[in-house]
């Protein structure tokens, strides 16, 4: 409930009509609209072993992509992800290859790497204003130049099981219920989701998001530390790229300088499609879910019907824009 | 008598929860000026916008130069031969005058796709000279002043054809000098037989300029006049249907000891040497001319732009601003002169708004008290009256007079010491500009000491304990109540010796 409070207003502005009802839900319809189309097409879109798939599929987009909503409510944007990811990936595994029981320190080592290196960009952005778009495409540059070097340039295998179960993990053995399991990277979604739902909706912080992003001029005149909250926006979202790329080397068993190059794009669609304006003030937590299910589905979706793969991508790129399409129309309804 | 060139009747739009328009009309001449009146919230916009084609009638029918029309976008507007000037003007900054004067309607040679940009400049710099511009059309729209600005959507109006010209708030930021050019302007129209729908909310201009007025309020149409058969007061009756007998309903109220104290504080380049004080229960009304630097001051003292030297006291205490925090937490609050700019955050609710400078007086440990804030908050607005279907309803869907009070509510909230208002009811129509100034006075009788900026000198002299005239920067003279009668005032700005 706290969690995902931040949309209360209904409550407190009384009934809505049905217009307004869908205008709120309008990414739900169009999501539920796309699982029904798998659904009647493919047998196996809805058994629970790969809707437990899609989930996993879309965890570490998710929580690149929460991050990044984070940012774009600001006004802003954060190219460097990828790359950011790639440096916790290959810090983790290599202080693990040199001491093989500190699992803990070189966690915490490789996501305050990557928070670390998203300072570049917050500084960039926050103190000297920069434009976002160019400050993180440089951070995004370094942090990858960064990670090469730190790597030396080859991939660092993690050994450590306790490690990979992080990526590949369930919380109970799948074979116990029948096949079903609930994978670590799905709760770790799930945390992050509540952490920045709370951050976002509950905290003097979130508002303060909202107020920067929304009119960064009225937010300063009415008190707000801008640059503050811009710097700690930007270093908290490097802060979440380090354990997406906790995930994705746990998934990959492997540490390495060349990994998720790309996925900064991914992320910004999730957002997208999830409803957040890329003007900043506005945005929720629970469109961007919705927007990485989207993505998840369509790749789900596609795959199992047989598409190719050179179809999937102009059907996802079509889909993409439709469902942010049909979310403008309703948002402007009247 | 001219036939109408245009007759909107019956005109109704629903937005959702609200009937925008009932029956709302209108009938202009040509070459009139027609005045269209009403408070904010009367329907003044959502009138112009369906006649501009940007929203469609529920209802109702258009006729233009005697022929039923529709509607469906400012273009098909633009070429019936009507035109609209915004309040904001919007032109292509880093084009030239005559880029802008022939957007969208480019001079080409021959059929080609090429312009023919020596042929456009030549008939910009025509037009400019027929305007009586003292311009040259290869001049960038950056380097012009509003006022210039505006006369190049009026020459691109007239240029393309148009019979009728809106101007929305024409004169809102014009100096006296520039108003005085704009009016002739329209004359020139006139006589040209272009009909000018004029919207403003300074009575003055309409008595000075319309042959017309025709009054709009809650949607509905309630009459059209000659402008010769109408005073002030009748004109404000019709307006808000009740009649408002002191527009400036000043309190009797006791002042206390001095709260605000700045000494010899200097902005190179923008002021000089200014010393002053407000006392608790004061209203100090700051008058001059657009640039006299008053603004520039109380960003100053509110920390949004720093001083070079001087010192500011608060309660006796010297205190330092070096941000907008710093003058929050020691009691003083600025709404400024720009809502829209620096004041609101538009996109947000209105309880997110008001709550802004206090989310840390709600806050317990980390998180939000969300309960608290929505109390404090309702509590608030209602004492203001803000009029709002409710704290979740976004800021930028109110009202102009709506805002303003969301603004003070913000403010309010953290209950100032030195309340400074920056143009506190520029834009506002009448009803809710006697409400705020009835407000300031509640807020002076609860000690509060205010510091008013306000261009409009009935508004200073009705409302002010004391007033202090600026002027290129510096301080040029101060009045105390009864002592100086409005032409001392207007001499003081204009630079003339106390």
């Amino acid at each position: 409930m706290m969690a995902f409070g931040g949309n209360k207003e209904g409550a407190l502005s009384g009934q809505k009509n049905f217009k307004q009802y869908l205008r709120s839900y309008a990414l739900v319809i169009i999501f539920l609209g796309v699982c029904a189309v798998f659904a009647i097409a493919s047998p196996t879109f809805l058994q629970p072993t790969n809707i437990v798939g899609v989930f996993r599929q879309i965890a570490i987009n998710g929580v690149l992509a929460l991050g990044m909503t984070l940012v774009i409510i600001t006004g802003g944007i954060d190219l460097s992800v990828g790359s950011l990811m790639a440096i916790t990936g290959v810090v983790s595994a290599m202080i693990l290859e040199n001491n093989p029981n500190m699992l803990a320190v070189a966690l915490i080592v490789g996501i305050g790497a990557a928070a670390l290196m998203s300072m570049w960009t917050a500084v960039l952005v926050a103190k000297m204003r920069i434009a976002a778009f160019i400050a993180s495409l440089s951070t995004m540059t370094i942090a990858r130049g960064v990670a090469l070097v730190v790597a030396d340039g080859i991939p660092h295998t993690i050994k450590d099981t306790a490690y990979s179960e992080i990526g590949n993990g369930y919380l109970w053995d799948p074979a116990a219920t029948g096949g079903v399991g609930f994978p670590v990277l799905v709760l770790i979604l799930i945390v992050v989701a509540v952490i920045t739902a709370v951050i976002l909706y509950n905290t003097k912080f979130g508002r303060y998001i909202y107020a920067v992003g929304g009119n960064e001029n009225a937010a300063e005149a009415s008190g707000v530390n801008v640059v503050k909250v811009k710097f700690w926006t930007y270093v908290l979202n490097g802060a979440l790229c380090g354990v997406a790329g906790m995930m994705l080397a746990a998934r990959i068993t492997s540490g390495q300088p060349n990994a998720a190059t790309g996925y900064e794009l991914d992320a910004i669609t999730a957002v997208i499609i999830g409803g957040t304006s890329m003007a900043g003030g506005s945005g929720k937590i629970s469109g961007t879910i919705i927007g990485a299910l989207i993505i998840g589905v369509l790749n789900n979706g596609l795959v199992l019907l047989g598409v190719s793969s050179y179809y999937q991508q102009i059907i996802k790129g079509i889909i993409i824009a439709v469902a942010v399409l049909l979310d403008m129309k309703t948002k402007k309804g009247n | 008598m001219e036939k109408a060139i245009l007759k909107m009747e019956g005109i109704s739009k629903s937005f959702p929860g609200v009937k925008a328009l009932d029956g709302a009309a209108i009938e202009v001449r040509a070459g009139e000026v027609h005045a269209l009146m009403g408070e904010n919230g009367a329907g003044k916009s959502t009138f112009m916008k369906i006649l501009n084609g940007l929203l469609e009638p529920d209802e109702g029918s258009i006729e233009f130069d005697g022929k039923k029309v529709e509607i469906h976008s400012p273009s098909e507007a633009l070429g019936l031969g009507i035109a609209m000037i915004y309040q904001e003007l919007n032109p292509i900054k880093d084009m030239t005058i005559a880029d802008n004067i022939f957007l969208g309607r480019e001079y080409t040679r021959g059929n080609s796709v090429f312009v023919d940009k020596g042929k456009a400049e030549a008939e910009a710099d025509k037009l400019l000279e027929e305007f009586g511009m003292p311009v040259r059309a290869k001049t960038h729209m950056r380097g012009l002043s509003i006022a210039q600005m505006q006369m190049i959507e009026i020459i691109k109006a007239v240029s393309s054809g148009a019979r009728l010209i809106v101007m929305d708030e024409p004169t809102s930021s014009l100096t006296d000098e520039e108003i005085t050019i704009l009016f002739q302007t329209i004359h020139d129209l006139k006589r040209n037989n272009v009909a000018v729908i004029y919207i403003s909310h300074r009575l003055e201009e309409i008595f000075q300029i319309a042959d017309t007025v025709t009054v709009l309020r809650d949607g509905k149409y309630i009459d059209s006049k000659k402008a010769g058969e109408l005073d002030r007061d009748s004109l404000i009756n019709m307006m808000v249907g009740r009649r408002l007998d002191n527009i400036f309903p000043k309190k009797e109220v006791e002042i206390g000891g001095t709260v605000l104290e700045v000494k010899h504080i200097t902005r190179k380049g923008v002021f000089e040497d200014i010393s002053f004080h407000v006392r608790a229960g004061e209203i100090v009304g700051f008058y001059g001319l657009v640039g006299a630097g008053r603004s520039e001051v109380m960003r100053a003292l509110f920390g949004l732009d720093r001083a070079d030297c001087g010192e500011i006291w608060m309660d006796g205490r010297r205190i330092r601003i070096k941000k907008p925090q710093d003058a929050i937490a020691n009691g003083i609050a600025l709404v400024t002169e720009d809502r829209k700019d620096t004041g609101l955050v538009l996109c947000r609710s209105i309880r997110e708004n008001i709550a802004l400078p206090s989310l840390g007086d709600f806050c317990r440990a980390a998180f939000l008290d969300k309960e608290k804030e929505n109390k404090k908050c309702d509590e608030i607005a209602g004492k203001l009256t803000v009029k709002m279907s409710g704290l979740s309803q976004e800021a930028g869907n109110l009202s102009g007079g709506n805002q303003q009070k969301v603004v003070l509510c913000k403010w309010m909230m953290k209950n100032p010491r030195l309340l400074i208002l920056d143009e506190p009811t520029r834009g506002i129509d009448v009803g809710a500009k006697a409400e705020i100034h009835s407000l300031m006075g509640d807020f002076a009788k609860a000690g509060m000491a205010i510091i008013m900026i306000s261009s409009e000198l009935p508004e200073i002299i009705g409302m002010s304990d004391r007033i202090i005239v600026m002027g290129e920067g510096k301080i040029r003279g101060e009045f105390k109540i009864g002592e100086y009668s409005q032409d001392d005032i207007l001499k003081c700005a204009l630079g003339g010796k106390k």
